[in-house]
């Protein structure tokens, strides 16, 4: 047993914690909530100099073959400074389903363009009526002699207006049994009858769209993987997709901490600083038990998803999921509190950290969801 | 980073636990909570239980031959505790304090004779410890200690009041933290006794608890004659040994109660599946299903914590004061857990062990008030919370506490 980071994995957060702070301070985070695009091309080439989208692409593929806890290090870094972009969908979304889910000749087609910068990609998963369920697909797609014709309207798809893929989740076999029917399609957003329609997302960093399709025609090369079987290779990828989350949550947790902190140490009230009373105090130690608790269930969850079963590796997943947003948005919720009328206005960060940790507890299912799924697996 | 025994490691789990199925008590029931009618005879199974351990070599794992232990490692002193934990836990009860503090401070800070007099003899299950710590007047502010120890000739004439001082009633010698100088700043004129309770002038009164139980006692000293060799470490140092021994503890005690909790979520789920609301089982409530997957989702939290604190102690880490988590961790969410099991029975949830109508023979009633000691019981919630305040993330004192640490500096 060893629950530490190695040197390498200390030296990778280091080395992104310097990176960040330099290119993606408060103003650029804040400039880009009123970007058009939501980020600049400059910081992505940057960060692909960095090697960090080719972390967990296999070295087959132009990638580096790392584990979900080393590319972890890096994405708590990413929480820490609310990163803006979409480095998420393209990374621990689009690249992982085609790890989990393609053929050799697909992996050759998007991963080591992923690996080197060039490609974005997204996840189209959700679907209106299907609340926090993922598990709830309806989107047909029907055969048209040896194409397949796909209809229907994928909802909160992040980063849609700037990917250059979509893989789109859809049913090519009727039944509400999400295991059974599943099929994964890879597709050019530039296609006819595909729109995108960016949504007024309350985490500006984190950009939402609607994405239509209109008798939107793909051939059966267009099918990721298998016909009908996407469904355990998409569980996988949304599990380490969660754990992806539950990492960012836990850097940003620490940081509202530490602003709440610094601020409670020379914030002046009735001649002491407000830290030293109790009220404050005491929720700055929660904040700080909340992070710091989260950061181990987040390790053991992110070990789990390369080295433990099955089981373990799913249940794990929703239990950093849950415990990691939820920490995320009390100690961002505590930050605005301890920060007081400052922390309630724009010109402060805490409001960006709060957005951000509601984004990440909403997406890839919610507290609720992810509580009965614990149960369900613990019960069968 | 690996979150598995190795398998040597895992030999010797396996191992264990087929050791101790053949040895628990002849009557054990794992699936039950066990209560003991009095509590002589549940003193009397922790020393029997504790001399079986010994004369199999799995007691004090990671303490040196030379003193009654085994000379292994502190990851199979580990294993030995969790196993433990999870299938006798109220057998241990007793040991509590004998092992998580006792043991730990006259091993760090003791002499080599005190160690060589006292240490096997808890080892073997020959006697229990308790620790004199809280006083009427000294709570949460323990350094406000006032009984007094002055020497006389080779002797401490020890004179004053403990109280919550859990396990006196069956204990044979005490952990005691007494004044030695009355004239310095309140947490300098500290020092630790060990004191035999079978001494003349030593008063132990139980006290009940509000689950009917009598686990903690006022304890009483006039005059009792300590022999000065009885002092741990020197004169005036008892708070920096008590700080510093403790927080080892600490974390072997977190990992020590997650594996317990962990045993009793899965309790309470089997619980759910077999008690009825509404002519259906609890189980399939979404609101208990809710709660149930929170409780599970901290003890979880609790657990990996735990590890990972002592992953880094392993790695030769030394525990500072963030060790605080760890308390918080348990005690709150211990408070929770039982409030849901107690929720998940309705109007059951009135009856107590005894009728055909408690459930689990009254366990989970027991479990909901016990807990209520959690957040009040080695430093309570507050206390904890202002040391992550003031030693992990450095916020000042408040201005009174600030005047009275420096008042007699």
């Amino acid at each position: 047993m060893d629950i530490t980071l190695t040197r390498e994995q200390q030296d990778i957060a280091k080395e992104a914690r310097r990176f960040l702070t330099n290119e993606c301070p408060f103003d650029y985070v804040r400039e880009m909530f009123e970007d058009e695009r939501g980020f600049t091309d400059d910081i992505w080439t940057k960060m692909a100099e960095m090697d960090w989208m080719a972390m967990r692409i296999p070295e087959a593929y132009g990638g580096l073959g790392m584990d979900q806890i080393d590319l972890n290090t890096v994405l708590e870094e990413m929480g820490r400074a609310v990163l803006p972009g979409p480095f998420f969908s393209t990374v621990m979304l689009a690249a992982e389903v085609i790890i989990e889910a393609g053929t050799d000749a697909q992996k050759e087609d998007y991963l080591p363009g992923i690996a080197d910068g060039k490609l974005k990609g997204t996840l189209a998963l959700h679907e209106a009526d299907g609340g926090a369920d993922l598990n709830y697909i309806q989107m047909p797609a029907h055969a048209k002699g040896n194409d397949l014709i796909l209809n229907g309207t994928k909802l909160f798809v992040p980063d849609a207006h700037v990917a250059d893929f979509l893989v789109c989740v859809s049913r090519t076999k009727n039944g509400n049994d999400p295991t059974r029917g599943i099929t994964l399609f890879l597709v050019d957003p530039d296609m006819d009858g595909i729109s995108v329609h960016p949504l007024p997302t309350m985490d500006g960093s984190r950009r939402l769209s609607a994405v239509e399709f209109n008798n939107v025609q793909l051939g059966t090369g267009s099918i990721l993987g298998e016909l009908n079987n996407g469904w355990t290779p998409l569980q996988r990828v949304l599990q380490r997709a969660q754990v992806g989350l539950s990492a960012e949550c836990v850097g940003g947790a620490q940081r509202a901490m530490e602003i709440a902190t610094d601020y409670a140490k020379v914030r002046i009230q009735y001649d002491q600083p407000i830290g030293a009373f109790q009220a404050i105090k005491h929720r700055c130690a929660q904040m700080f038990v909340d992070s710091e608790s989260a950061r181990s269930i987040l390790y053991w969850a992110a070990w789990a998803q390369d080295h433990a079963d099955e089981k373990e590796a799913a249940i794990s997943a929703s239990v950093a999921k849950t415990y990691c947003t939820e920490a995320f948005t009390h100690n961002a919720a505590s930050g605005i509190q301890v920060l007081g009328g400052t922390g309630f206005t724009m010109e402060n960060e805490m409001n960006l950290f709060l957005k951000r940790a509601k984004a990440n507890e909403m997406a890839l299912g919610d507290p609720v969801y992810h509580r009965e799924r614990v149960m369900q697996l613990l019960i069968q | 980073m690996d979150f598995r025994f190795i398998p040597e490691q895992e030999e010797f789990r396996k191992e264990f636990i087929s050791w101790v199925e053949k040895n628990l008590p002849d009557d054990w029931d794992s699936a039950r909570y066990r209560k003991y009618e009095t509590q002589e005879k549940l003193k009397q199974a922790y020393k029997d239980f504790q001399k079986k351990l010994f004369d199999a070599g799995y007691a004090a794992m990671h303490y040196p031959k030379e003193y009654g232990g085994q000379g292994r490692t502190l990851m199979e002193e580990i294993i030995v505790l969790q196993v433990l934990s999870t299938t006798c836990i109220e057998l241990r009860m007793p040991g509590v304090v004998t092992h998580g503090m006792a043991v730990p401070t006259i091993f760090t800070c003791g002499s080599d004779e005190q160690k060589k007099i006292f240490l096997p003899k808890i080892f073997d299950g020959t006697h229990i410890w308790c620790q004199g710590f809280s006083e009427p007047d000294a709570g949460s502010d323990v350094a406000n200690v006032s009984t007094m120890a002055v020497k006389e000739g080779d002797h401490y004439i020890v004179n004053g009041q403990k109280v919550w001082t859990s396990y006196a009633h069956m204990s044979d010698y005490c952990l005691l933290l007494v004044r030695t100088d009355p004239d310095t700043a309140k947490h300098k004129g500290l020092s630790y006794l060990l004191v035999d309770m079978s001494l003349p002038g030593i008063d132990v009164r139980p006290m009940t608890q509000i689950t009917g139980e009598a686990e903690f006692n006022e304890v009483f000293f006039t005059d009792v004659e300590v022999p000065i060799e009885m002092l741990v470490g020197h004169e005036n140092q008892g708070w920096q040994i008590a700080i510093t021994t403790l927080m080892f503890e600490r974390v072997i005690g977190d990992v020590v109660i997650g594996a317990a909790y962990e045993k009793n979520i899965h309790r309470m789920i089997e619980m759910a599946e077999r008690t009825k609301r509404s002519g259906k089982a609890v189980i399939e409530d979404p609101v208990f299903r809710q709660q149930l997957a929170k409780s599970y989702i901290e003890v979880m939290v609790l657990k990996y914590h735990g590890l990972r604190s002592f992953s880094h102690q392993l790695k030769g880490g030394i525990p500072g004061p963030e060790g605080s988590i760890g308390k918080l961790l348990w005690s709150e969410p211990n408070q929770r857990l039982t409030e849901t099991a107690i929720g998940m029975q309705g109007p059951n949830s009135q009856i107590m062990g005894g009728s055909p109508w408690s459930i689990d023979d009254g366990m989970w009633q027991y479990a909901f008030l016990r807990s209520k000691g959690n957040t009040i019981e080695a430093g309570t919630s507050e206390i904890q919370r202002n040391i992550i305040g003031e030693r992990v993330l450095g916020l000042p004192k408040d201005i009174s506490r600030a005047k009275i640490a420096k008042g007699k500096d």
